[in-house]
């Protein structure tokens, strides 16, 4: 659509910018402000200027945890965008049993975060949880508390659960909006299943599924609550995500320095892949418009 | 008759037994996937009716003596039942909020150019980006240092860090797809910009301005680091609650598992009411 230009529109966007900037920009500067002083206690603060933020940078600890929190959202994604796809796929087309599902899919998405923390932390236990139960029962060792493997195992299982989901009903709207001539004219050509879904189904599918793996990108990369409800971090490191390690360092040891460094820092990475990914969506934006 | 009857009847069935195999395997696949969504969901609704002994001593696929003790604790003690009060409470206020401000500036991206429009709504959504870990203790001492801690308004207002951009990105995507005849019609009509966007522009995207308020509801609702640094008593978030079960005596897991089953209903009602816009409002109107 072509947009006029009108310099009072600014006016409409006013009122975010003001909400926004008393809920983020103020905030923010007060992490930079930190990021760069150092305290004594009594609220007396020194300038010390980058040497929190190449402490941080030479620390092992933040590197371990932005790995651990690269692999985490690399794995998840690896598994939620294609399984999400494959759902969509299946899902029913309309109808009662369509809605039906939509519900029920949608069930997960709502439940509070501490709360699917909690039923994992209850469903995978070995003496009261079905999964842990079963798995036990089957001979295999389990145990998310002691074993680094199974640590990862869970909340891989947990993320999945929770958020597939989200994939699965974006692809499904971008399913529903491909006019039913598309299919006539690949089964007159006598396409295949793979290239119905290749050249028809993936193309008009690309715009939402951006949606799909930016949110769940940026979701998965600021995950707190629900490893922390599982496994606390543990056993030993072997689960301190980025936000686990930095929730830790701001309010558990209370150095604010260190803290605020690493958060700017850790902004600056997420900002950065979404950027990129931003940018391509809106890109599939305009060729579809 | 009969010779003609007997091929299409089998051409019938042939074609017939393809689809219908189709249909049975999309079942089977469907059938996995909700069973792998409901049975940890089942698992809870199943703890939440046993007492504590039964859940800790047998292993037991259904509830033997059902009880509805672990509710009755919930729903009797203010202690419990105001976190879902609290909860609903900022929940509810933070959608107001998100939805009044974003409202008129989805409509200035939508549909003007001006300066720095690009910049502006990309800074807009790197704030649903910012992880609410490393805002966590900033927002702290800003609501403490305003007279703001442990009230509902806080949480409302720190919760639109990332609601109000995800509102605007929704509502723009929706906007978009209304005709820009109708505003300028309406102009010409003679309708000022408030009438014209309260009377005529909104009825438009109502499903947008639903989808919008669905999705501000869950992630606010959804939300704990925040809402449990920003609250200690008054406005406690039922979520934050929960963790009162780990008594001196182990976890009462049954009450524990009640609480989540009751945080799990409020969302399920208001899927229950959009369930024909899901779809569409997860592609957040983009397709």
């Amino acid at each position: 659509m072509e947009k006029t230009v009108n310099q009072k529109a600014w006016f409409l966007v006013l009122p975010v910018l003001i909400l926004v900037a008393f809920s983020a920009v103020i905030p923010l500067m007060t992490v930079v402000n930190y990021s760069v002083q150092d305290t004594f206690g009594n609220n007396q603060f020194f300038w010390a200027g980058l040497e929190w933020f190449q402490d941080m940078l030479s620390s092992d600890r933040m590197w371990e945890a932005l790995w651990r929190q690269l692999m985490f959202s690399g794995i998840i994604l690896a598994i939620e965008i294609p399984l999400g796809i494959f759902v969509a796929l299946n899902m029913p087309k309309g109808g009662f049993w369509s809605s039906f599902c939509l519900v029920l899919m949608s069930l997960p998405l709502l439940i509070p975060w501490n709360v699917v923390g909690t039923i994992w932390q209850i469903f995978g236990r070995v003496d009261i949880g079905l999964l842990g139960h079963t798995l036990d029962r089957l001979g295999i060792s389990y145990n998310y508390t002691q074993d680094t493997l199974a640590a990862w195992f869970t909340i891989i299982v947990m993320d999945v659960w929770h958020w597939t989901s989200l994939v699965a009903l974006l692809a499904f709207a971008g399913l529903k909006s491909i006019p039913d001539a598309y299919y006539q004219a690949a089964k007159i050509d006598q396409a295949s299943r793979w290239k119905v879904f290749r050249y028809i189904e993936l193309p008009k599918m690309m715009g939402v599924l951006m949606i799909a793996i930016l949110l769940r990108f940026m979701d998965s990369f600021m995950i707190y609550t629900e490893p922390f409800v599982v496994t606390g971090g543990g056993p030993g490191n072997a689960t301190t995500l980025l936000s686990i390690d930095l929730v830790k360092m701001a309010l558990g040891q209370f150095d604010l320095g260190p803290a605020a460094a690493f958060s700017l820092m850790y902004f600056l990475v997420i900002l950065l892949i979404s950027w990129v990914f931003y940018t391509v969506m809106v890109n599939l934006d305009k060729k579809g418009m | 008759m009969t010779d003609a009857t007997i091929p299409e009847n089998l051409t019938a069935g042939g074609a017939n037994a393809r689809p219908r195999f189709r249909v049975n395997s999309r079942a089977v696949v469907m059938t996995l996937y909700l069973l792998f969504l409901l049975l940890p969901l089942y698992w809870l609704l199943n703890m939440s009716l046993k007492t504590n002994t039964e859940i800790l001593n047998d292993f037991t696929l259904f509830p033997k003596d059902l009880t509805f003790a672990n509710y009755a604790t919930i729903l009797t003690d203010p202690a419990w039942y105001m976190g879902y009060v609290n909860s609903l409470i900022y929940v509810v206020m933070n959608t107001v909020i998100s939805l009044t401000v974003a409202l008129p500036a989805a409509y200035a991206f939508s549909r003007y150019s001006f300066m720095g429009d690009k910049h502006l709504f990309f800074w807009l959504l790197t704030n649903r980006m910012a992880p609410p870990a490393v805002f966590a203790l900033p927002f702290f001492q800003l609501y403490s240092s305003v007279g703001l801690f442990d009230t509902h308004i806080a949480v409302a207002l720190a919760h639109c860090l990332f609601n109000v951009p995800l509102a605007v990105w929704i509502l723009e995507g929706f906007m978009r797809g209304v005709p820009k005849e109708i505003d300028e019609t309406a102009y010409i009509d003679g309708y000022g910009f408030g009438r014209f966007f309260v009377k005529i522009f909104m009825p438009l995207i109502a499903s947008g301005i639903g989808v919008a308020a669905f999705f501000c509801f869950m992630f606010s609702w959804v939300e704990l680091l925040l809402s449990r640094t920003l609250t200690t008593v008054d406005a406690k978030p039922i979520a934050a609650i929960m963790t009162r079960t780990q008594g001196a005596s182990g976890v009462d897991w049954g009450v524990l598992a009640a609480a989540g089953v009751l945080t799990i209903v409020p969302g399920a009602l208001v899927i229950y009411f959009v369930r024909n816009y899901i779809a569409k409002g997860f592609a957040l109107g983009r397709v």
